[in-house]
Formats: C-alpha cells, structure tokens, sequence
C-alpha cells in the first residue's frame, strides 16, 4: 500500500486586523486566530485524491496550535487514517531547518512513498520546510506542483512555472512535494462527519523534541503597510466627477 | 443478496425514503397524489431534473439513486411554496427537499459558491466569513451605546439577537441601525450578545447543513442562557424561524417574537412620534420564514399602515403565496450557480411585481431582501424609482430626528 504523509500547519488567519507586539519586532499573538495554510489544505486534498483514485495509507502530522485537533479531525473525516500531533512546540516559531529535523525522524518510522506539504506559508520567510526535509531524508524534491498522478514506483507531476508554462515530470519514489493547488478545489465535508470523527478517531502525541528558535535572522522592526498619499479623491457631483476623470484619462493618453 | 448473514446495506432509496417517514408528518408522502401542484407552483421547477413530485414519483419507483448525481436539488429555495399548496399536508420542504440536500451534501455535491459560505459559518460563526470580533461594529455609528449583556453584568428586558446580514452586510446594516435608534427613542431596555452571538444556522440547516446548524446552536444557546432576560427579538426571519421551531427541538427553548409583532404592541408610543411624511404606495412583501412558515400576515402591514401618508397596495403575490426573494435556502450563497441554471432571478421577477402595481416603495422585512431587491431593481425597466426600505426604515424615516 503506497503511504502518503502530509505535514499541515496553522498559520495566522488574516480575516482579523493583525497588530503588532508591543516588542514592535513581532505580531501580538494574543488577537491572532489560527486557521490552516491554504497551501497544506491543498496538500491534503491531493493526498485524498490519491488515495481515492489507488489506495493509500494518508498520515497527516501537524504542529500544535490552537485548534489543530479540530483540523485534523477534519481530515479524517475527508478520508486521513492517520493523525499526528507534535507536542512541545512553543508559542515562538521554530526555524524551518529544526522542524523539519524532528518531522524527519518521525516520517522515516513511517517510510513513505510520498511526502507532500503546502510549498509556502503566509508566516513563512523563507518557504524551505519541504526542500529542507527532503534532504534529511534523501529524498528528492519539486516544489509548486498542482497535480500528480502515481505509477511504479515513480510519480508524474506537473509544475507551474511563470508565463503560463506547465512542465510534466517523472520523479522516482519516495518524493517530498510542494504543493501550489490539488487538481481539486478542497472539498467540504459535512460538520456531522466531522463530529463523528471526534469519537471515533485518534490523534497520536508525539514530542517535538528541542526545537530551534534561532534562525540567525534579526528583526529590528514590523510593521503595518503605511498608508500613503498617493489615491487622488475626485469630488463634486456626477457631472464633474465624470468630466474630471475624463480629462485624466486624457492627459494619460488613454482616451 | 445477504451473504453468509451478512445483512447488506439497502440502497441509497430505501435508505431515503426509511429516514424520510421518521420525520414529523413524514409518512404523508406515502398518501402523495402525483398531482404536481408542488412541482407547478415552485418558483425554480422549471430548472429542477426532481421538482419534488418527481423524487416522489421516482423514490416509489425505487430508482432515485439518481437525484444524487444531479445538483438540481439546489435550486429549492426552502419557500414553503410547494408546502403550502400540497393537498396531502405532506411536509415537502422540511422532509423532502431539506433531506435531499442533507444527501447530496453528504454525498459531497456541493456548489462551490455555498462551501465556503458553510466553511466561514464554521470557522467566523457568520457565512459572510467576517471577523467574529467585529459583529457589533456596526453600533459604533450610533451615538449612543448599546450595552453587551455579557459585559454589562445586568438583566435586560429584551435580548435582540441581531443576526449575521443585519450585523455585518453595508446596506442590511442600515435597518439594524433603523431599529436601534426607534428602541433608544422608545426608552426600550436592550441588549445584545455582540462578540459572543453565533449565526442563527436557519439558512444552512436549509442548504443541507444539519450538522453545522446543530453546532451554531448550541453555541448560541450556551451564550444565552447565561444571560438574563424577558424575550428575544430579532429583525431576521430565519433567527426568528431558528428559536421559534428549530432550537426547541435541541432542547433550547427561548421565547422569541419578530420585531413586526413587537413593534405593533408598542404602536401606543410610535404613532405620536410621527412626522409629515409626504405620500406613497406601498407594496409589501411577506418574507418566507416570516409569513408562509410562521403565519405572520398582519403585523408588519399594522405597521406601515400606521404611518401617515403611506398607502398600502398589495402585489399579485402576497401573504400565503407569496414569492421568495431567491436568497433562502443557501441561495444567499448560490446566485451565481441558480444563474447558470435558470438564467431567471426571483428578486427581478418580484421587482417586475411591484412595478406592476405602480409602487413607489417595496417594504421588506428581512435583511435578506433590501440588497437583494435593490441589486434587481437597477436591472428592471420601470424600477428606477422604486425604492425597497424595510419596515422599520420607513418607520424610522417618518419619525424624523
């Protein structure tokens, strides 16, 4: 049976106005909501797809974080047999590098034909979890894939370039992915399923260990975007208004 | 065939109809005539592949496994049309059409558009995926202070459980701020839940979402029973729908009137607060859950008739039969999807209605409708003064400042 493991993340969900620690060099994570990386969720309905079309044993380890037991329970009742919870992770966000040393030791014990993950995260500077893993394991690596199908011991997936160019490729098995988007959007699966799955399933704890901190990287300041004064407000009626746009229009050289 | 006792499990069909005859009133689909009223009087039959007749007709037939790869079953608006008119008293709308939806979400059919309606009611407690924070955002614009119960450690006489269109969409918001200022003005003592307020869950229970509708309720319940108060009130339909019938059968039991009904018992204080208020016509138009499903008719025509120089007309549609503003159902959610379905929308044919009758106003009170019959009337001829004001707008209009 081929295995499957998918790493998935929280990551700070943008639908709440983000502000920043009174340390000024990072976000105030006491008003941050978490909610899955786009990109993990993606990985996971590949993973899915995979195993409805030829079978497929699909663990998925995540992080802790507030809320991740309610998003792994999600993905068994999409169709993950496995889950994994890493314990230990501080509320200071490890570097890629240590991550993805204690994901390593725990995925060699499982020894799987594919590793996929989201290829990027909106807290992630550098986006290097999955090429990072895949040399741990000595694996190799493609990242910004958005389908795949499984053969003997190989997979063919497609990769975006810029421009509008899709590349096919071979790559021999055990693989780590970066996945861009699964050939499906994410599928929804009813809330009952869901609950279900909170009585029934099983998340494995499983320690991370010491994690790194230190990525060498300093911030010396975050911010929000400034606002800048560069939008001109038209005013008056809509006859002006209108008139007003259009000798714009002309100065530019459009009309 | 059972094998070595091993009972097999019965088809999705027999499955269907098992769970079907369960429900309330359900085992009247077994007396259906086939008389096709249901299927006739449903605003999108026509674009239906199983108008309800039908999944009767093919479920007796034993062969509706079919309906689950059509996505047709999205197109019930949940009006309570076909409801209404059944002879046999069947329960079409609850029973039949809401269970197919329960189907075919189950089965995975569902429109992209009302996924992520559902996934943001999961994740924000609101389908329009705005920030849980800010649910009581809009009361900032008032210049007096709506207390939130929870924080201001007191009972209130009434908790006004404002809903997730009246709380966050740009226009419903305008209604929301309407009756605020008339309960200030009354001397009413309100609060809301702000923050701590869940989606009803009435329109995902009705786009098929049993599961989620269950969650928001409990949530809900468990916020509310830690405050105290005499009743709630609420300007939306569904909320109203959700406590009266639905919360009751999860064990949730919180008495609830529409602010139609609580407005006409304090009619005493508003009639002398009126204003010249120059002259209109009035079409008004009874909102699903409010009239055909909870039977109130009087209540919010009491109310515009009661303002002075409005006269009230009635549109070929009305009371029992009156037309869906297409939003119910999930269709909040599905407009593109309906769209390429039926290339119709039942807001512009109801729009088209109240042209007909010459109105210069088309009342509404539901915050569903006054975007939805604004958006149709900018794509009808003869619409372009037509202007759609919940009741307690015009109420609020009349009163002046």
């Amino acid at each position: 049976m081929t295995e499957i493991v998918v790493i998935a993340r929280l990551v700070p969900d943008l639908v709440e106005e983000l502000e920043i620690a009174t340390s000024g060099t990072a976000l105030d994570l006491a008003w941050l909501r978490l909610i899955i990386n786009e990109f993990d969720n993606h990985a996971i309905e590949q993973a899915i797809i995979l195993k409805e079309r030829s079978g497929a044993t699909v663990t998925i380890i995540s992080p802790e974080a507030e809320g991740v037991e309610d998003m792994l329970f999600t993905t068994a009742a999409k169709g993950a047999d496995k889950l994994i919870k890493l314990t230990g992770v501080g509320e200071e966000k490890p570097t890629n590098l240590s991550m993805a040393q204690t994901l390593a030791e725990i995925i060699k014990e499982i020894n799987p034909d594919l590793v996929l993950t989201g290829v990027q995260a909106h807290d992630d500077f550098t986006g290097d979890l999955a090429p990072q893993l895949a040399d741990l394991l000595d694996m190799p690596y493609v990242g910004y894939i958005s389908g795949i199908s499984l053969g003997d011991g190989k997979a063919t997936a497609y990769k975006e370039y810029p421009g509008g160019i899709l590349a096919e490729m071979e790559i021999a098995l055990p693989a780590v992915l970066g996945i861009q988007s699964s050939e499906e959007p994410p599928r929804y699966v009813a809330i009952s399923k869901v609950r279900q799955m909170m009585n029934t399933a099983s998340i494995e704890d499983r320690d991370a260990g010491v994690l790194e901190t230190d990525s060498g990287v300093v911030i010396d300041r975050m911010y929000l975007p400034e606002v800048a004064d560069r939008a001109e407000m038209l005013e008056g009626d809509e006859e002006e208004v209108a008139s007003k746009l259009i000798a714009i229009l002309q100065d530019l050289g459009l009309l | 065939m059972a094998v070595n006792g091993i009972q097999q499990s019965l088809p999705f069909t027999a499955q269907f109809k098992e769970s079907l005859l369960k429900i309330p009133e359900g085992e009247n689909i077994q007396a259906c005539l086939q008389c096709a009223c249901c299927s006739g009087v449903c605003p999108f039959g026509f674009a239906m592949d199983f108008p309800p007749g039908r999944m009767i007709a093919w479920m007796r037939a034993g062969i509706l496994d079919e309906m689950l790869k059509s996505d047709s079953v999205w197109m019930c608006v949940s009006c309570y049309a076909c409801t209404e008119v059944c002879p046999k008293d069947i329960p079409i709308t609850l029973a039949l059409m809401t269970r197919a939806k329960e189907e075919a979400l189950l089965a995975g059919n569902v429109p992209a558009e009302l996924q992520s309606a559902l996934e943001f009611s999961q994740q924000y407690g609101n389908p329009l995926g705005e920030s849980s924070r800010k649910r009581a955002a809009w009361s900032e614009e008032l210049d007096f202070e709506i207390p939130i119960i929870r924080k201001a450690k007191r009972p209130v006489d009434i908790l006004w459980f404002v809903g997730d269109y009246a709380s966050y969409h740009p226009r419903s918001k305008n209604v929301t701020i309407a009756f605020a200022t008339l309960l200030n003005k009354l001397g009413i003592d309100f609060g809301i839940l702000g923050p701590d307020e869940f989606s009803d869950g009435d329109s995902q229970r009705l786009a098929g979402e049993r599961g989620l509708f269950e969650m928001l309720a409990e949530k809900n319940a468990k916020v509310i029973s830690r405050c105290e108060f005499t009743e709630i009130i609420t300007t939306d339909p569904h909320a109203y729908n959700a406590f009266k019938n639905e919360y009751p059968q999860l064990g949730f039991d919180f008495p609830v009137r529409h602010y139609t009904e609580f407005l006409v018992e304090h009619l005493d204080e508003i009639t002398p607060l009126f204003k010249e208020n120059g002259k209109a016509k009035v079409a008004y138009h009874d909102p699903c859950y409010l009239g055909r499903v909870n039977k109130i008719y009087d209540a919010p025509r009491q109310l515009i008739e009661a303002i002075p120089g409005l006269e009230l007309i009635e549109m070929a549609h009305n009371k029992s039969t009156s037309l869906c503003c297409g939003g119910g159902g999930g269709g909040m959610w599905l407009d593109g999807f309906r769209w390429e379905k039926s290339e119709s929308r039942l807001s512009e044919w109801r729009v088209k209605e109240a042209v007909a009758v010459n109105a210069d106003i088309l009342a509404v009170a539901c915050p569903y409708e006054p975007p939805r019959f604004e958006d149709a009337a900018k794509a009808i001829t003869g619409a372009e003064k037509l202007q759609v004001k919940d009741v307690v707008e015009l109420i609020v209009d009349a009163i002046g400042n």
